[in-house]
């Protein structure tokens, strides 16, 4: 369904009437307004179906003694609990590096891990049974903040560092040189739809799963793994997500687990759905960050030289933090050069729960520290921090990345920039803003404002070379109706819609003859997660060279058929010119089937020119970059801590965009996941390791009334991306997410206004406790 | 073990009974017993919004309704919203801006945006976007479902 809103422009290509570059509605935007949308809770439950609910104990850290699991056997309905024990063969869910068991066996991590499993004819039995545990454990004080862990824990992982030149040395030779350590909060994904799995047991050692997952075959591995069959022998199917961003990635294996095991071990389906606390327990969230830093500049704020040192916590193993973390270095230099530089990233162990993917994978936390780094500069030599943004961004002769690579394309972030201040009238906003806090301090006013233009510069491929790939299936049925499948998932953001596009477009159909099918192991093997913004650049290209190979065998056909040249054939509006003759689509898919031609065909992708050496820490690891930029004015109440997004400009490239509508709602929606990541959600640990706010009634994702009513969101219109993308699109999925960083910027500024020449002491998220921490601290020096 | 209660009401105009526990909560039992799987648990708190439905005309938490209060009263959900194949408004006005991603919030959305309507057909922007502040949604960034409520409203104006 074509939508029509004056913000948004059709870029489809009039020749083929199909749909690519047009605002479609998402694939399943009717049965989403319906309630009809079926997601894996909402499916009939067969007959028999048993219902698996984790249990842990109330520690974080500590050896147990005693796992005493005789009342939960013994409850009402209970029919297996299950342990490490209970385990067939590999106790482990982890992605990579084999140190996530499904069940913890004697030992705690983490207050939340799961020790056991019960399994019970209903959810509530098992819920009620998993109370009845008694466990004796002798609780060790948890290292919980990454503070403690630098001190006590440890690294998890070998730190990692890009060094050019001797940044100490240009530092200390700069005429003006700043240094200072901040705070990152991590993010809880708050997906709507909570982490859950069905299993169906098969014949002999078959095993069927329907998971809210963003990594069906990574569940497929684990599975088999699990109950020592082989990968074969299961099957993973995800037909929707209610929201991922990054926290079904490596987070939906282990309720899979669970549900397969209970599965096996009753040979009944299983199923399981985490209840949100333990959901926001069990699994993991965006990395937080202490950073510290150091640069050295002149006096027009043109960097010399530049330290930075990230620390993160990783919670109790490693989970994807090698690369998330390696991401926070890729993006540490967001759009700016740094002449000499020092990179530095460790990866500290902590009990708490494995910390994650999550939109922007680390890049967010590097792109900030460089924001904050432009905001102190700007700040200490009184000059307006878009001033000092654009001198350092990348320019000619000065276009070196810390790891050594020349980040290509990067003009589009100054004329983004440019273009933004512009039709944001940044300078007249930002003097008015000026001129309003003057008039504030003097009347003893409660309100401050500020102003601020930040761009994002994101690399985009997985930093990992073999994740570069994707398969699809296309089948074409005689009546002219067409199938696509393809190994990426729906998790909201519209990808089973642009590849709907992408395929319609190949034969020159409606959009509505183009049918799309569960993501399933069975039918596209091998797939890597829908994950790192390339869902649609992979999958596109996968589906659009498998519905290619059967557009040509019918092109083949049709030419034989009616005498023609090949070339002399084409697809649009859903009919087949062939010739002078012009026959409907329908026709020709019959007549190949009548002539035995095959309408099946599988397509692979795997991204070119991906040379990144982590060992030698050289070549490419971005196959481009997407770019963009927000502005972002805030109020704020200097006597509550109070604030107020009052306005937002955004301008962001997509490239020739496949969609519009579903891009913009990628850029709106990134953005104020990202205003919430730095405004409104805190994660409160204490200090038994326990996460304190495991729920929305104390964790606070932005509402309604939170997001800036005036909200003005383009794309960039000369887009079109400078690699052969599927159609030049640019990936959309976890840029916007980085726009927000604007909005912490401009809180800094609005602040910043009751001191002179001090960098307000922010730590993200800024909440008003922060704010009013950041005042009250200005004020004290001030006074 | 208690009796199960026999609760007669009436769901999106349909008299309908059904048994239940007596802690069972209405969310639970339009879910797992009527299969009206429209309104979903997002926390099982009042905290999201995701299984918003009215009774007797008020806006309410599925999650936070015992399905024994149910009895006598009307229950309306996202699966009364059309007529048929007609949709409601709302509906089309939520497609048209492209107001929904993941699409687990939409029902809620919906039949809170609805329940405004219904006290207020002409809200004011900030009247919308407090009222829908009880629905959580984690995709789209709000903007749309606000533009779509307000064109649905001046639609039903006429």
């Amino acid at each position: 369904m074509p939508i029509t809103n004056d913000r948004i422009e059709d870029r489809s290509d009039p020749d083929v009437g199909a749909s690519v570059g047009r605002a479609m509605a998402h694939d399943s935007a009717v049965a989403h307004v319906r309630g009809t949308a079926v997601y894996v809770d909402d499916l009939p439950e067969p007959k028999g179906t048993v219902h698996v609910v984790p249990g842990y104990a109330d520690i974080a850290r500590g050896r147990i003694d005693t796992l005493d699991l005789e009342a939960v056997r013994n409850a009402p309905g209970v029919l297996d609990v299950l342990t490490a024990s209970s385990i067939p063969e590999v106790n482990d869910c982890s992605p990579v590096f084999g140190d996530d068991p499904i069940l913890a066996a004697d030992e705690v991590s983490f207050h939340g891990q799961p020790l056991f499993a019960v399994v019970a004819e209903t959810r509530d039995q098992a819920r009620r049974a998993a109370r009845l545990a008694r466990i004796e454990a002798e609780a060790i004080r948890p290292i919980v903040a990454v503070d403690e862990g630098i001190e006590n824990g440890g690294d998890l992982m070998p730190s990692y560092t890009f060094e050019r030149g001797n940044p100490a040395l240009s530092i200390k030779a700069c005429e003006h040189r700043l240094e200072g350590r901040f705070r990152i909060g991590g993010q809880e994904h708050f997906y709507l739809e909570g982490q859950v799995a069905i299993a169906f047991p098969g014949e002999g050692d078959a095993m069927r799963i329907l998971s809210s997952t963003q990594h069906p075959t990574e569940i497929q591995h684990l599975v088999a793994a699990m109950l020592g069959v082989p990968d074969a022998a299961v099957v993973c199917e995800c037909r929707r997500m209610g929201g991922g961003f990054g926290g079904k990635e490596s987070q939906a294996a282990q309720w899979a687990c669970l549900a397969a095991l209970a599965a096996r071990r009753t040979g009944r389906p299983a199923k399981i759905r985490l209840d949100r606390d333990d959901d926001m327990r069990m699994t993991g969230k965006r990395h937080d960050f202490r950073v510290d830093w150091r640069c050295g500049f002149d006096h027009e704020g043109l960097l010399a030289g530049v330290d930075l040192a990230f620390s993160s916590r990783c919670g109790y193993s490693a989970d994807l933090s090698m690369a998330v973390n390696d991401r926070t270095m890729f993006h540490a230099d967001n759009a700016y050069f740094y002449p000499e530089c020092r990179i530095l990233s460790r990866r500290i162990r902590t009990d708490t729960v494995s910390n994650t993917a999550f939109r922007g994978f680390g890049g967010p936390q590097g792109m900030l520290a460089a924001e904050r780094m432009m905001d102190a500069i700007a700040i200490h030599l009184d000059r307006d921090p878009f001033e000092v943004r654009m001198r350092n961004l990348y320019a000619p002769g000065r276009d070196i990345t810390p790891f050594g690579m020349e980040p290509q394309g990067y003009r589009l972030v100054r004329r983004i920039m440019q273009r933004l201040a512009r039709t944001g009238e940044y300078a007249k906003r930002r003097r008015a803003i000026a001129r309003f806090n003057v008039a504030a301090a003097e009347g003893a006013g409660h309100l401050r404002k500020g102003i601020s233009l930040t761009p994002v510069k994101f690399g985009i491929s997985f930093t990992l070379k073999h994740l570069n790939q994707a398969g699809a299936l296309v089948n074409v049925f005689g009546d002219g109706s067409v199938q696509v499948n393809h190994g990426g998932t729906e998790m909201g953001q519209g990808l089973h819609t642009k590849i709907t596009q992408v395929v319609a477009e190949e034969f020159g159909v409606d959009i509505g003859r183009v049918r799309i099918t569960a993501t399933r192991t069975d039918k596209v093997p091998n797939t890597s997660a829908t994950a790192a913004s390339v869902g649609s650049d992979l999958n596109g290209m996968a589906a659009s060279r498998a519905a290619g190979v059967i557009r040509r065998r019918l092109a083949r056909l049709a030419a034989r058929l009616f005498q023609v040249r090949e070339r002399q054939v084409s697809f649009a509006y859903g009919q087949v010119r062939v010739g002078e003759e012009s026959i409907p689509f329908e026709r020709l898919t019959q007549l190949a089937v009548e002539e035995r031609v095959s309408l099946s065909a599988t397509g692979h992708y795997a991204t070119p020119g991906m040379t990144w050496d982590r060992e030698t820490v050289s070549g490419n690891p971005f196959y481009y970059y997407a770019m963009g930029a927000a502005c972002s004015e805030v109020s704020v109440d200097i006597t509550t801590g109070e604030m107020r997004i009052d306005r937002v400009d955004i301008l962001h490239d997509v490239g020739r965009s496949l969609n519009p509508a579903i891009d913009i709602g990628q850029i709106e929606g990134g953005f104020v996941q990202g205003a919430g990541w730095l405004t409104t959600e805190e994660l409160a640990f204490d200090e038994q390791g326990r996460l304190r706010t495991h729920a929305p009634s104390t964790y606070k994702i932005p509402t309604c009334s939170d997001v800036p009513a005036d909200f003005r969101v383009s794309l960039f219109e000369q887009g079109r991306n400078r690699m052969p993308t599927i159609h030049r699109s640019k990936a959309v999925g976890e840029p916007p997410l980085m726009l927000a960083i604007s909005v912490f910027s401009a809180i800094t500024h609005a602040i910043a206004s009751l001191s002179s020449r001090r960098l307000p002491p922010l730590d993200a998220p800024a909440t008003p406790e922060a704010i009013l921490r950041a005042v009250a601290a200005l004020r004290s020096e001030a006074g | 073990m208690m009796a199960k209660s026999h609760i007669t009401t009436v769901i999106n105009g349909d008299p309908t009974e059904f048994l239940c526990e007596t802690e069972q909560t209405l969310l639970d039992v339009l879910r797992d017993e009527l299969h009206l799987t429209g309104s979903k648990e997002g926390c099982a708190s009042g905290d999201c919004g995701a299984c918003s439905v009215i009774v007797d005309g008020r806006l309410v938490c599925a999650c936070l309704v015992l399905a024994v209060e149910a009895q006598d009263k009307t229950v309306e959900t996202i699966e009364g919203m059309a007529s048929g194949e007609r949709l409601h408004p709302l509906q089309t006005k939520f497609l048209e801006h492209a107001a929904l991603q993941c699409g687990v919030c939409t029902p809620g959305f919906l039949i809170a945006a609805k329940s405004l309507l219904e006290r207020n057909p002409d809200p004011t922007e900030s009247e919308v976007r407090y009222w829908l502040a009880g629905n959580l949604c984690r995709c789209t960034g709000y903007d749309k479902i606000v533009r779509a409520v307000l064109d649905a409203a001046a639609d039903m104006r006429g």
